[in-house]
């Protein structure tokens, strides 16, 4: 096969580990995994695994201790902060807690992802910024502050905002878990939904095991470890 | 074109978002920094006032150059000096004219309550030019009838409403010095830290009002040149040949020489400039404890933003517009109350204390280099903010 792949991420035996000296912990062993483009893969396991800790590497906010991560193309081993900043604008985030900013407006937030595209102007990015919000239903809520939107619209908010920027891979943490089953499993359909139509990877820790079928692929992971798939 | 470049490429405005939506914080922030910029304007006002205000009259003198003892150290102390030297200095060619001038503080009784006051009398002759002022003239031809003097209109209100009769057309009289005199002229000079008011009279009046005053002496002879003299060189000559027991100086000199008294003599302008100074750090402190806790209140927002691909440079961008918001949004308060309290100032002490565009741009200045230098301190904290803390 060529030497020159194109997949979203590529890694190959990962090493993490926490704290210095006795206390030094070795949460991530030897994890060699990938994604294509395009490809939806959920990440299952116990807590403490370290998925968490695979999630932060993959997204570019912590140092790569050891081994090959490739993400975009890009080597995030001995990588710069330069230049893990850069990557981090192609890599949509939704974090368990929907993290908006609280003085912004729905619309104002969802810009903020928008913001970060170059060559727009200012229209044109307020009227992508609606038209995200359009398209997770919220479009009657464009300016209400996040403290007067419910849990869901919050993380649908939070989506308009990690799609906005028009990432090529997208991370989500228990995107879930602060939501009842049913809006849940709506958030979850959407983001994929969304997420093929942009052709943008995506790579779902989750412990909900009722949404596990949205998965093109699924791994687990136990400590430190990625299982066999079976 | 550069607007239109800005509005296309613009953003959304977080720093201002992030201060309107908390109308408290931003309210306590102008409150302080406005609080110190009026510290500020007030003391620096009255400092500048006070400097300016020592030399109202002395700004008037028709002259171009001043003779005064060197025992003399300001005007509140003015020593005399015997009056031939006038004469003698009238020898050098360049010279056209000289005033004797007298000059002393002498007790008024205000016509209207009967109480008294130090007011600085000044004496001349009055065929002579003193002052700098349009009608100045006409009026001085009115002292050459004894017992007249000029009263200045911008003297302290407890002298009584003499300009306010003399206008009306009544005959104002009252005692100076414990004799009798009426006035025939209004004047404006106005008042100092000296002097809280000021009349001008002629040389015969003046000796009589005080007696104990040597004969032929002078506090002050005004000396005028020929046009296009070299008046360095005039008072270079002068003090040559001239006896000691009298010093020559320009006018600008003899100005810079009071003002210095008062900046240097007196403590006033270390007061006042520490007045201003206690402002500034007053307003250093409130403002970085509001952006100091507005950046910690905001950390892990903060910390979304680095995560989502926005640099720590942008960040601290943020919080550099979020002190500039509040230097302008505090110094326009400060401005208009300083203009107010200024005005109250000068209506109630009657010193010249003016909102001079530099004073206002130094304290703009000031507000600015507060704030930023606060930002500059709170940003700090943003190094706290760790995007891999927020999953
Ligand atoms: N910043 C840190 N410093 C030290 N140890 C850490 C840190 N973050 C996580 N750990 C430890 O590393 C291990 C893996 O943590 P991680 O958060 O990746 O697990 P997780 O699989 O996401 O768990 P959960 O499902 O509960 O979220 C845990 O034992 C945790 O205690
Ligand atoms: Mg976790």
């Amino acid at each position: 096969m060529n030497n020159i792949n194109n997949n979203t991420l590529d890694i190959v035996s990962l090493n993490h580990w926490y704290g210095h000296g006795e206390m030094r912990r070795h949460v991530l062993q030897s994890v060699s995994m990938e994604i294509s483009p395009g490809e939806v893969v959920l990440l299952t396991g116990p807590s403490g695994c370290g998925k968490t800790t695979l999630l932060t590497l993959i997204g570019a906010l912590r140092k790569v201790q050891d081994g090959d991560l490739k993400v975009l193309g890009k080597q995030l081993f001995g990588a710069s902060r330069k230049t893990r900043q850069k990557l981090r604008k192609n890599i949509g985030m939704i974090f368990q807690g929907h993290n908006l900013l609280r003085c912004l407006t729905a619309e104002q937030n969802v810009q903020m992802g928008a913001d970060l595209l170059n060559g727009f102007s200012y229209k044109a990015r307020r009227a992508q910024s609606r038209e995200w919000l359009r398209t997770v239903g919220l479009e009657d809520h464009l300016s209400k502050l996040p403290h007067d939107l419910s849990g869901g619209q919050k993380q649908r908010v939070a989506i308009a905002r990690a799609l906005a920027a028009r990432p090529k891979l997208l991370l989500a943490d228990e995107p879930t878990s602060a939501l009842d089953s049913s809006t849940g499993r709506e958030i979850v359909d959407l983001l994929k939904k969304l997420a093929s139509e942009q052709s943008c990877s995506v790579l779902m820790v989750t412990h909900d095991p009722r949404i596990l079928d949205v998965a093109d692929r699924l791994l687990r992971m136990e400590d430190g470890q990625i299982l066999p798939s079976v | 074109m550069e607007l239109n470049n800005f509005l296309k490429k613009r953003k959304i405005p977080l720093a201002w978002l992030l201060l309107t939506r908390q109308p408290l914080r931003i309210l306590v922030a102008i409150a302080g920094i406005a609080f110190a910029g009026i510290l500020m304007f007030m003391q620096l006002g009255f400092r500048d006032g006070l400097f300016d205000a020592s030399v109202t009259v002395h700004k008037l003198f028709d002259a171009d150059l001043v003779l005064i003892s060197p025992r003399s150290k300001s005007s509140i102390s003015m020593s005399g000096f015997p009056r031939r030297r006038l004469i003698q200095a009238m020898a050098h060619k360049d010279v056209i004219g000289t005033t004797a001038v007298n000059w002393n503080f002498l007790l008024w009784r205000n016509p209207e309550n009967l109480s008294t006051r130090s007011i600085l009398a000044l004496g001349f002759e009055p065929s002579k030019p003193l002052l700098i002022e349009s009608n100045f003239e006409r009026k001085a031809d009115t002292l050459k009838n004894k017992g007249r003097v000029l009263f200045d209109d911008l003297s302290r209100d407890e002298f009584g409403p003499i300009s306010a009769w003399f206008k009306e057309g009544r005959l104002v009289e009252t005692e100076v010095a414990g004799k009798r005199v009426r006035v025939s002229g209004i004047v404006s000079l106005g008042p100092s830290f000296g002097a809280d008011g000021n009349l001008i009279t002629s040389s015969e009046t003046y000796l009589q009002l005080s007696p104990g005053n040597p004969k032929g002496s002078i506090e002050i002879g005004l000396v005028r040149l020929k046009k296009g003299s070299d008046i360095e060189n005039v008072v270079r000559s002068l003090n040559l040949s001239l006896p000691s027991d009298v010093k020559v100086m320009s006018l600008k000199s003899f100005i810079d020489f009071e003002k210095n008294y008062w900046k240097s003599s007196t403590s006033i302008g270390f007061i006042f400039t520490l007045g201003a100074a206690m402002g500034f750090v007053v307003g250093c402190v409130i403002v970085y404890q509001i952006l100091y806790s507005d950046v910690s209140d905001h950390l892990p927002e903060y910390a979304t933003l680095m995560a989502m691909g926005y640099n720590l440079k942008s960040l601290l961008g943020v919080v550099a517009r979020e002190g500039l918001i509040l230097s302008v949004m505090g110094y326009i308060p400060a401005y208009v109350s300083g203009q107010a309290l200024y005005a109250l100032v000068r209506s109630s002490t009657k010193l010249p204390v003016e909102m001079s565009f530099s004073r206002a741009l130094t304290i703009f200045c000031l507000i600015l280099f507060m704030c930023m230098g606060s930002a500059l301190a709170a940003m700090k904290k943003l190094a706290d903010a760790d995007p891999a803390e927020i999953f």
